[in-house]
């Protein structure tokens, strides 16, 4: 794999691997580590090559022990690295809460501003691969709590790219949320680094705003082909950052549109929908003519046989009929 | 395993380089006593954890440290920064809550970090700062620094799992990275000996990593040994684990009655003080007792204008705080 600037077709895991080999090339300071990532290529071939390329100081396989992992990213990233660590499943965060709340989200901020923690966390999230309640979760509302953390989600290959570059190259610490369930997925790449915290309009609308970010996106869109064709033009809005996420462009689009609903794969109670619906109804209650919903999963793990993940999952039909509601 | 016992005695510290070493402890035992004063006058707040009859570690392992090398500490950090050669005066301010603290008041006595001096933080979570150096350890090999990283931690935080996985890895990768235990006797508010089925010696062994005990009132035994180990890691023969024995002369926090401690335990302390043994040894190599008391005065001097400069500092403003929770925009990008 060489750099280029063209702009190429390929998978999302494809994109990841591409942007971290890019990453590794432009700065000597960047470094991979993360269980099975190297002489493996990562559970979901999302380091694949990068061992032979790099070598095995900055392509490191690590033992699995994600707490001292990602507090040793810490370390790293304050002794000079820029490190991108993978944790396998976002399930497994929760063996590096201390890592990630206490140490590198805070460090800047307790130390003066010092220094900074420039490192990077990788995870995939998300169902509907059966893989159960620990190997599922959507757990991204958890970090973007933490003062201190940048949490992006990418929902396509050239996203992926774009974004995964980005927070690498950004100063803080940054958790980048990959979904399982996208990684197969294709499109146009263009090796370019993007921006933390921008929104993307992913389709226009003036009826009514579907604020959502990662795999649900698509669902999304989906869901506004239908509504077109009932005469309702929705306005999709990728939020791609939650933690910043894009004020601005939201309240913008429900300016417009006078409706929105949030929709995310994660639990609904106390999930971003809450914090994203909550800044509307005040900072854009005089633009709103209905209640914001949210669209995620009912207050339960995430079950393992297919049947029941089908009734647990957001789809075309549960946005479909948020989005009906609110527009009565 | 112990290879480093006969590289070790070729070194010899001059009466120059032990009265560094005593220098060191007095500034930390001045300090200590000063913050003690100060806590129970109100001008300390939080919580502050006393390293006082510990300062022979300190002085010993940070006097084998070079520019390039970094070290994460603990709770009971103060004598590891101070000895490091962290300003006295940013430290005050710092933990007496001013805006010209080293961290500007954000982070107080657990978190205490020095980054030019390679200090990658005191911790409020035992144990954590383990990994921290574990990490700071692999950046040095990987960017062939010539560095080698420090992890101190009390015998509370052998049961911690990190320290077993940080061994390991430390161990696979060959890692320049010193363990220092202080082994004080009491995990928090319980002895170790309820609290760790295992010994850190066999732990290291298990580890396969190179394991050395010593005295750890005794700062030239400490400083022997310290130099040995962290020549070995520059050589790269991988981790250390340095064991030093100690005692913990007050309680797990300042103000703690220990209620839990036999009061004659506390009191036989007085005859282990590193600092008395420190300046019978310096004496005894011919050192004058004026010259010994001068360092103490000296010290004391820096010490109290450091304490009225942080009286006199302003309050950290809270606007200031906030707006620094990330990285401002135009600093740190990179490629």
């Amino acid at each position: 794999m060489s750099s280029t600037t063209e702009v190429r077709e390929m998978r999302y895991m494809q994109a990841v691997a591409r942007a971290l080999h890019d990453s590794l090339e432009a700065d000597p300071t960047v470094m991979v580590l993360g269980e099975d990532i190297a002489a493996a290529g990562g559970s979901f071939k999302a380091t694949r090559g990068l061992l032979d390329t790099f070598g095995p100081q900055r392509v490191l396989d690590t033992p699995i022990s994600e707490s001292s992992i990602v507090s040793a990213a810490v370390g790293a990233a304050l002794t000079g690295m820029r490190p991108v660590v993978e944790i396998m499943f976002m399930d497994f965060i929760t063996l590096a809460m201390d890592a990630l709340v206490n140490q590198a989200a805070k460090a800047r901020f307790m130390f003066g501003g010092q220094g900074s923690v420039p490192m990077v966390l990788r995870t995939p999230h998300g169902g509907g691969l059966s893989a159960g309640p620990q190997h599922s979760q959507c757990l991204e509302a958890w970090l973007a709590h933490v003062p201190g953390l940048k949490v992006v989600v990418p929902s396509s290959p050239q996203d992926a790219y774009s974004l995964l570059r980005a927070a690498i190259a950004d100063p803080d610490p940054v958790i980048v949320v990959e979904h399982k369930g996208l990684y197969a997925q294709k499109g146009p790449v263009e090796p370019v680094v993007g921006r933390l915290g921008e929104a993307r309009i992913v389709r226009p609308g003036r009826d009514l705003t579907l604020v959502s970010y990662g795999a649900t996106v698509a669902t999304c869109v989906k869901a506004a082909e239908v509504l077109a064709g009932e005469g309702v033009e929705a306005e999709v809005i990728d939020l791609r950052s939650i933690q910043p996420w894009d004020r601005a462009t939201v309240l913008a689009s429900l300016a417009r549109t006078h409706r929105a609903v949030v929709v995310h794969e994660a639990v609904t109670a106390f999930g971003v929908g809450a914090e994203i619906a909550a800044t509307l109804s005040h900072e854009g209650f005089d633009d709103l003519d209905a209640p914001v919903l949210r669209v995620g999963a009912p207050f339960m793990p995430v079950p393992f046989a297919s049947s029941l993940e089908k009734g647990y999952a957001v789809n075309v039909d549960t946005v479909l009929a948020a989005a009906r509601e609110t527009c009565n | 395993m112990n290879t480093s016992a006969k590289t070790r005695k070729a070194i010899a510290p001059s009466p120059d380089d032990a009265m560094a070493l005593y220098r060191t402890m007095v500034l930390v035992r001045e300090v200590e006593q000063a913050l003690s004063t100060l806590f129970a006058n109100g001008e300390v707040p939080g919580f502050i954890h006393l390293s006082l009859g510990q300062e022979a570690i300190s002085a010993g392992v940070t006097s084998a440290l070079q520019p390039q090398d970094s070290l994460a500490t603990t709770h009971r950090g103060h004598g590891h920064v101070l000895a490091r050669g962290m300003a006295v005066g940013g430290f005050f301010k710092e933990i007496m809550g001013r805006a010209g603290g080293l961290c500007k008041g954000r982070g107080g006595s657990m978190h205490v970090a020095d980054l030019s001096l390679g200090i990658l933080g005191a911790n409020g979570i035992v144990g954590a700062g383990i990994p921290i150096a574990l990490g700071s350890a692999v950046a040095h090999a990987t960017r062939k620094s010539g560095g080698v990283a420090v992890a101190f931690f009390g015998d509370g935080a052998m049961a911690e799992g990190v320290l077993h996985e940080s061994m390991n890895m430390a161990s696979l990768w060959k890692s320049p990275l010193l363990f220092v235990c202080e082994n004080n006797g009491w995990s928090e508010f319980s002895p170790t000996s309820r609290q760790f089925a295992a010994k850190l010696e066999a732990l290291a062994g298990a580890f396969g990593i190179d394991y050395e005990r010593v005295d750890g009132n005794d700062a030239i035994a400490v400083a022997k040994a310290a130099q040995a180990a962290t020549q070995a890691l520059r050589e790269g023969r991988g981790p250390f684990v340095l064991e030093c024995i100690t005692d913990r002369v007050r309680g797990h926090f300042e103000g703690d009655p220990q209620k839990y401690r036999d009061p004659a335990e506390i009191e036989g302390l007085a005859a282990k003080d590193p600092l008395a043994r420190m300046r019978t040894g310096l004496e005894g190599q011919g050192v004058a007792a004026a010259e010994i008391e001068s360092v103490r005065e000296q010290v004391r001097a820096e010490i109290q204008s450091a304490i009225e400069a942080a009286r006199a500092d302003a309050l950290p403003a809270f606007e200031d705080a906030v707006a620094d929770v990330y990285t401002p925009a135009k600093q740190g990008a990179a490629a």
